[in-house]
């Protein structure tokens, strides 16, 4: 075998990868509708001249026109500024919650994968408990009863949806730990850690991220269903789920108040489903197709 | 299989037991009462109402009073209505949330189970498409948009059903579309999955070969071996769709239990959160049993044990 000068282009696994999600359209279209979102979001104050929350009585609830591209609401503040702010919450939430379970699944799983035997089945047997529980009603208490703050939604959210990447980490981490080339680091006397980190979890980094792009989706529904509720972001800030929820309050009278806020979730989490689907079908082309 | 029964049941009482324990400390712990009202109580009155509620004892004889309590079956007296029992008003609301929870159920396994048994049968043809396209759509578009959108449109625009309410069985049909949507394109993408997976395995083609008819073929053969993946997402499926019941019974004003759990929380009603969260968790677990009955049902190789 011959190294880096033999090297084919997109011979290794990540090149590979891409080479076969960049020839994915609708995995594109969503990357594309992904960063469009992003930029808007990033680029609003220069987009719109309104403030998120600056309220104009005189002006309440009037349907999209040229100065306010979706229309106001009912406290006369533009639609278009609170969708681009909007955003930003949606999709810091998404994002800095995903990493948090992100980060307690893998190393749960990992750990439970990789040690195996007893330690592994009590492991899991706590995360098929957990699995059992009505998890949501217990992040709707914390959100009540402990403060209905930014920090405690990453928590909350975050603690909530680490069972699954557990469980996929914890299968990739019980097939690698036979395999050669770990048996391989273990007689070269790396330690347990040091295999763990630079030779199990690389090889397994598939799987990670194809469900770490699915549990995004997942997450900013769950911000969305909260804040819908009334304990997610607190006004005058809003993210989507807090503008439908204002929307659904009024769409009798104020249709558009609903249709935009819930446009753009629905087109977001679509171009994320895109997403994944296109990273699972690139990293993993055998499953192409399926599901 | 008794004995399986015998020991599953009673492997509910440590899940419970930790449901309610955890629910009982998130409450007790964090700061604020039932009693902090914006107006201040006389002090005999808070004193009175406190005895009655027991909240001047330690929390930890509270914990265990509650417990002893809940296997009495009694769930104590709600703070916010304090002439009704939990009891009684769990037994409003929780027909009308199981009711809901049933024919979203029904959607959810029906229509998705049709659109991903059409979608596998014609892979890659319009039909596959069509049904994987409404499959995306629905696992993207969340319960609190879909449901004033049906609203807008079918209740508002078009007059064919009643905006919100409940009574008659016209109220339940964009509830329970709007609650079994996500499961149903969830369910299709499974199904579809399943089939690609089971008709080109051997059984099938015995069963081609021995020139039984395809629709024969198709439901008596490969669906059942098809629908296991479906079968074990049943579980976190129902439990997802009573979450979902909170934001939906909100959405259509549906007297169930859902609708009033985000308000007996904030005004601190402990007794009615904790017998909801403690109905609710009993539900799912019975009925994740009866989901691994019907899993060893369809599939002879797993042996309940």
């Amino acid at each position: 075998m011959s190294h880096a000068s033999g090297r084919a282009a997109g011979a290794s696994p990540w090149g590979d990868a891409l080479r076969r999600l960049r020839r994915n359209r609708l995995a594109m279209l969503g990357l594309g509708i992904l960063f469009g979102f992003t930029l808007a979001s990033a680029l609003a104050p220069w987009i719109t001249s309104h403030a998120y929350d600056k309220t104009n009585l005189s002006y309440g609830a009037k349907p999209p026109s040229w100065a306010h591209p979706l229309g106001t609401d009912e406290l006369g503040r533009d639609l278009l500024t609170r969708v681009l702010y909007g955003a930003r919450i949606s999709f810091a939430v998404g994002i800095l919650a995903t990493a948090v379970s992100l980060t307690i699944g893998v190393s749960y799983g990992a750990i439970a994968g990789f040690r195996g035997g007893r330690v592994d089945h009590a492991m899991m047997r706590i995360v098929d408990i957990l699995y059992g529980l009505p998890f949501m009603f217990f992040v709707i208490l914390l959100m009540v009863f402990f403060g209905r703050n930014i920090l405690n939604l990453f928590i909350a959210l975050g603690a909530v949806q680490w069972l699954t990447m557990a469980r996929i980490v914890r299968g990739q981490a019980l097939s690698l730990r036979v395999r050669e080339f770990v048996l391989a680091a273990h007689a070269m006397g790396a330690a347990p850690g040091r295999v763990l980190v630079r030779h199990l979890l690389p090889n397994a980094i598939g799987p990670i991220v194809v469900y770490a792009t699915l549990t995004v989706p997942a997450i900013m529904l769950e911000e969305a269903f909260l804040s819908f509720l009334g304990l997610g972001v607190q006004p005058p800030m809003a993210s989507w789920g807090s503008l439908a929820a204002e929307g659904a309050a009024a769409m009798e009278a104020y249709p558009w108040l609903i249709i935009f806020p819930g446009a753009a979730l629905t087109l977001t989490l679509l171009s994320l489903n895109f997403l994944g689907d296109g990273l699972r079908d690139a990293f993993d082309p055998q499953l192409s197709g399926r599901q | 299989m008794v004995g399986y029964l015998v020991r599953r049941v009673a492997g509910f009482v440590p899940v419970l037991f930790l449901i309610i324990s955890l629910s009982f400390f998130i409450m007790r712990l964090a700061p604020g009462g039932p009693f902090d009202l914006d107006r201040a109580l006389p002090e005999q009155v808070r004193a009175n109402l406190e005895a009655r509620y027991r909240l001047n004892e330690p929390l930890w004889t509270q914990y265990l009073g509650y417990c002893a309590d809940v296997l009495h079956g009694d769930l104590g007296p709600s703070f916010r209505y304090p002439d009704r029992t939990v009891n009684e008003l769990l037994g409003l609301g929780f027909p009308v949330s199981l009711l809901l929870g049933a024919c979203a159920m029904v959607v959810a396994v029906c229509l998705g189970g049709a659109a991903g048994l059409l979608a596998g049968l014609h892979r890659n043809a319009p039909l596959d498409y069509l049904a994987m396209s409404f499959a995306l759509f629905g696992v993207s578009v969340p319960n609190f948009v879909l449901g004033p959108m049906l609203m807008l449109l079918f209740a508002l625009a078009l007059g064919w059903l009643p905006v919100a309410g409940w009574g008659t069985w016209r109220h339940l049909i964009l509830p329970a579309f709007t609650l079994g949507t996500f499961y149903a394109a969830y369910v299709a993408r499974l199904t579809r999955a399943g089939m690609l997976e089971v008709v080109g395995q051997d059984f099938i083609r015995t069963a081609r070969a021995k020139g039984l008819r395809e629709s024969t073929v198709v439901l008596r053969h490969a669906l059942p071996s098809a629908i296991l993946p479906v079968v074990s997402y049943l579980g976190p499926a129902s439990a997802a769709v009573l979450t979902g019941s909170v934001v939906v019974e909100t959405v259509f004003s549906i007297p169930g239990v859902g609708r009033y759990f985000v308000g007996s929380a904030l005004n601190r009603d402990y007794t009615m959160v904790l017998g909801t969260v403690i109905a609710y968790s009993a539900l799912l677990l019975l009925f994740n049993l009866l989901v691994d009955l019907l899993y060893a049902f369809l599939d002879p190789r797993v042996h309940l044990q």
